[in-house]
């Protein structure tokens, strides 16, 4: 229906909405030139992920043990590992992996706890009970405790670890959704929606979602850092994703016990490219906050 | 305490007294903006005279704010003063180090902004509030500051100033806050006043009693004032002179008398026809250019043979907060007596005719918008009934009475037309919803539909893909009244449709509604605290004081002959200009 209504019906309808999403994203990117530098990384690191495993210059699985332990050179930029493999081509091969572990959680996350959030702030009473005291016993654990003990009890795989990362992130949803939701439960906008015919289902998705979003996409932007975390955190203890499959837990834990023995390389590289990648995601939520909020859009 | 005078201080102390204490000479205030520089303020001149009260008077975006906050210097970041000069008793204030200006302000000059509750720390207590003032401008040392306090307090005729001097902002109503903002503002005996707005959130009754107060006070210490406002009869009654600004320039300087009687600018003019007072028909609110072409107002037979609406023995109550917490409600001994409940509104009974616009007046808390929320099925009533159209909609719950189809013939027209519209949705979208709920058949054309109750309202039709921040207030609200009378329903309720208006967007909205009415044969039910403006839209007028009906008759008889003593206080605190 929203489509019969921005139809263009006259040139001074059409002309309105549609040129200046872009016009906004070069206002935001130019007030805040660290959002520039946040997009640019993430622009790269989403091409590492979907092109990654077809540029690079060797295979990341193939071991060459003649080459084992080698520093960086310009045959293999950032050097090989105990079984010579290419670090660099498994460093890139990975993004792909950890990509898609983060917003696959961070995705499922949203819907339970967002929407959980929004239900619990709007209708308050017993289902604000509810949700928030299932909020609560997330919370009473350690989280990365916790979802160690997810994984470690639903078993090893890589879809174990999207769940155990969206589960210990529901929290923080639903807190922020609770708030946001419960101050608009009451505003005259929602009232009006009410006398239209709006259903309160209706009201939550069409009325209030939207505008809890530009909240929830800094909410997004910070956990998606946290998501990457995780999963590499428990690559790195042996839980989850299980060699010889490049993903950077496993190549920083596999590279930690060198860097006594001065092979720096194998755990840096992994450990940079996370560090990268968290950096980015968290310096892009203010970006894509100014960019989903049409009141910064004047 | 014995600190060197400063600088400034010096200057101030040997300054000529025939100076004007405030000296504003072609004040230019620019704001940097995504679009460019802005100037707010251009080339305005303002004296203020030692003892003399002013009004500066101008609807919203006039810069009368803007003015008195580059005053204080306090603007924002993105404001600047580009041009001009401030002198405060021979004090160029555009050339005094900021931490000079921090002493005057609060010391040689204070202000009183429009939301005590806002202006006030929510968490510490009045009195302590009143000393951190006196602590800081080193008026008085930490033994004597408490005694001081309880002083102010006094001053400003709050009762049991001893007690009340632990309290908290949240246990005082709007108009005792407003009170410990102004004695926090005359703490230090300043010799100017900048009231921004002081009354706009109060009730017409504690308005007076509040400006009653302030120029007193001020009268009394032989302070100067300037009083922000937008209000015309408020400035015509507390002040000597009288500013008016339009866009940014000074249109006006007049003696309050004589602008009042003899407004020589075409911007006054317009001004003072449009604020609503009594003896003057709606008609007579608009330009006299714009009067020809409106069409006589039709009067309606309110009491045909059945009305519409019919409310008998309404009431509204709800929990009181008792002492002890949900622990105590579970463990300990079941109480003797049910706790009573609050009654916000209290066993009220009244009708709307078809076609009849009814007025419920009332102060704030008086349960004039639980009577209407109620009636809007909103909210579930307490007891007694609700008989729309012969049919008892006060037992349809709420929440089940959004879906059905009676939804469509009751709708309202909120008060503030920016919360009332989701941030979210296009004008277009936002009219549009109510068409593609509980429409008929109409889906395919709500584009075209949407236009025609554009034109209908008079908002402009390219302005149908806006969102509501790049809208004015008054296009808003036209948003509002669009959405409310989308699908021709047989009663709206008007919940001050116009408070958060200007007078002279309020003066066409309110004939729009009007003209509205006679074409569409709507009832309204105008809910509002102004006796002004319902005088000149609602055949009956319905007075409203803590929960309960105090009285009720045909508008002119209740207005002119008011029989309860609460009809004439509320008649008497409004201000009018002395015309």
């Amino acid at each position: 229906m929203t489509d019969i209504l921005l139809s263009p019906q006259g040139p001074a309808v059409a002309k309105a909405p549609s040129n200046s999403i872009f016009r906004h994203a070069r206002y935001v990117i130019a007030e805040n030139p660290i959002t520039g530098i946040a997009f640019g990384l993430f622009i790269l690191i989403a091409l590492c992920a979907l092109i990654g495993p077809y540029i690079v210059p060797h295979d990341p699985l193939a071991s060459d043990t003649s080459a084992a332990l080698a520093a960086p050179s310009l045959k293999h930029w950032f050097g090989t590992d105990q079984l010579g493999r290419d670090i660099f081509s498994r460093v890139i091969v990975a993004t792909r992996l950890d990509f898609t572990i983060a917003i696959t959680s961070v995705v499922l996350v949203f819907a339970m706890g967002g929407f959980a959030g929004i239900a619990a702030g709007f209708f308050g009473g017993w289902t604000d009970r509810i949700v928030g005291r299932i909020s609560d016993t997330i919370m009473a654990f350690p989280l990365f405790v916790l979802a160690m003990g997810i994984v470690a009890a639903l078993g090893n795989t890589v879809t174990n670890i999207v769940l155990a990362t969206a589960i210990i992130n529901f929290p923080l949803y639903v807190r922020v959704a609770r708030a946001e939701a419960n101050v608009r439960r009451d505003a005259g906008f929602v009232q009006a929606a009410r006398l239209s015919g709006n259903g309160d289902f209706r009201i939550l998705l069409m009325h209030i979602l939207p505008n809890i979003m530009p909240i929830m996409m800094v909410q997004i932007s910070l956990t998606m850092g946290y998501a990457i975390l995780n999963a590499a955190g428990l690559s790195f203890i042996g839980l989850g994703v299980r060699p010889p499959t490049p993903e950077w837990g496993i190549m920083v834990a596999e590279g930690a016990g060198n860097i006594i023995s001065g092979e720096w390389w194998i755990a840096l590289f992994p450990g940079a490219a996370l560090m990268i990648a968290v950096f980015c995601f968290n310096l892009l939520g203010d970006g894509l906050r100014d960019l989903v909020d049409p009141q910064r859009r004047t | 305490m014995a600190k060197k005078p400063s600088k400034t201080e010096t200057l101030l102390r040997n300054s000529d007294k025939s100076l004007p204490l405030l000296d504003v000479r072609d004040l230019t205030v620019e704001f940097a903006t995504r679009r460019g520089v802005v100037r707010a303020v251009q080339h305005i001149n303002i004296s203020v005279a030692k003892g003399e009260s002013l009004a500066i008077v101008g609807e919203s975006g006039s810069g009368k704010s803007v003015t008195s906050y580059a005053v204080m210097r306090i603007l924002d970041r993105a404001g600047r003063i580009a041009d001009g000069t401030v002198m405060f008793s021979g004090v160029d204030l555009r050339a005094v180090p900021e931490n000079e200006m921090r002493e005057l302000r609060g010391r040689e000059m204070s202000m009183i902004f429009q939301s005590p509750r806002l202006a006030l720390n929510p968490i510490r207590k009045i009195g302590r509030q009143i000393e951190d003032v006196l602590l800081q401008h080193a008026q008085v040392d930490s033994a004597q500051a408490s005694e001081k306090a309880i002083e102010m307090l006094e001053h400003v005729r709050i009762a049991r100033p001893r007690e009340r001097y632990h309290a908290y902002p949240f246990e005082l109503s709007g108009g005792m806050c407003q009170r410990v903002v102004i004695a926090l503002a005359l703490a230090c005996k300043p010799q100017l006043l900048i009231a921004d707005e002081p009354t706009t959130g109060l009730d017409v009754t504690t308005q007076k009693a509040v400006m009653d107060l302030t120029v007193d006070l001020t009268r009394k210490r032989d302070m100067s004032m300037i009083l922000i406002t937008h209000d015309l009869g408020l400035a015509a009654a507390y002040c000597d002179r009288v500013v008016v600004m339009e866009k940014g320039h000074v249109v006006e300087t007049a003696q309050a008398e004589t602008i009042f009687k003899a407004p020589s600018h075409r911007y006054t003019r317009k001004l003072m026809r449009a604020t609503p007072r009594p003896g003057v028909t709606l008609r007579d609110l608009l330009p006299e250019e714009e009067t020809k072409g409106a069409r006589p107002i039709g009067r309606t037979n309110g009491h045909a043979a059945m009305p519409l609406l019919v409310v008998e023995k309404l009431v509204k109550e709800y929990p009181r907060n008792d002492a002890g917490g949900s622990f105590k409600k579970l463990f300990g001994p079941k109480p003797t007596v049910k706790p009573d409940n609050f009654r916000a509104v209290d066993g009220i009974s009244f009708t709307v005719g078809r076609g009849e616009s009814v007025g419920l007046v009332g102060e704030s808390g008086c349960g004039k918008s639980t009577t209407s929320t109620m009636v809007m099925r909103l909210i579930d009533k307490t007891s007694g009934t609700i008989m729309f159209d012969g049919q008892d909609i006060g037992e349809i719950p709420a929440r089940k009475f959004a879906t059905l189809p009676l939804r469509k013939r009751i709708q309202m027209v909120f008060q503030d037309p920016t919360d009332s519209l989701n941030p979210r949705f296009t004008a277009a979208r936002a009219i549009a919803d109510p068409i593609l709920r509980l429409g008929n058949g109409e889906r395919v054309f709500v584009r075209e539909r949407c236009e025609e109750l554009a034109r209908q309202v008079g908002l402009p039709v390219e302005l149908l893909d806006r969102f509501p921040h790049q809208l004015s207030g008054g296009q808003k609200a036209r948003v509002g009244i669009a959405r409310a009378i989308a699908l021709k329903p047989d009663l709206i309720i008007l919940d001050e449709p116009t408070a958060a208006l200007d007078v002279s967007v309020q003066a066409v909205v309110l004939n729009l509604l009007q003209d509205l009415k006679d074409s569409l044969g709507m009832s309204y039910l105008f809910v509002s605290h102004d006796l002004n403006v319902v005088r000149l839209l609602c055949d009956r007028v319905i007075v409203m004081q803590t929960g309960q009906i105090v009285e009720q008759g045909p508008t002119e008889q209740v207005l002119v002959a008011p029989q309860a003593a609460y009809t004439r206080d509320l008649l008497t605190a409004i201000p009018h200009p002395p015309v």
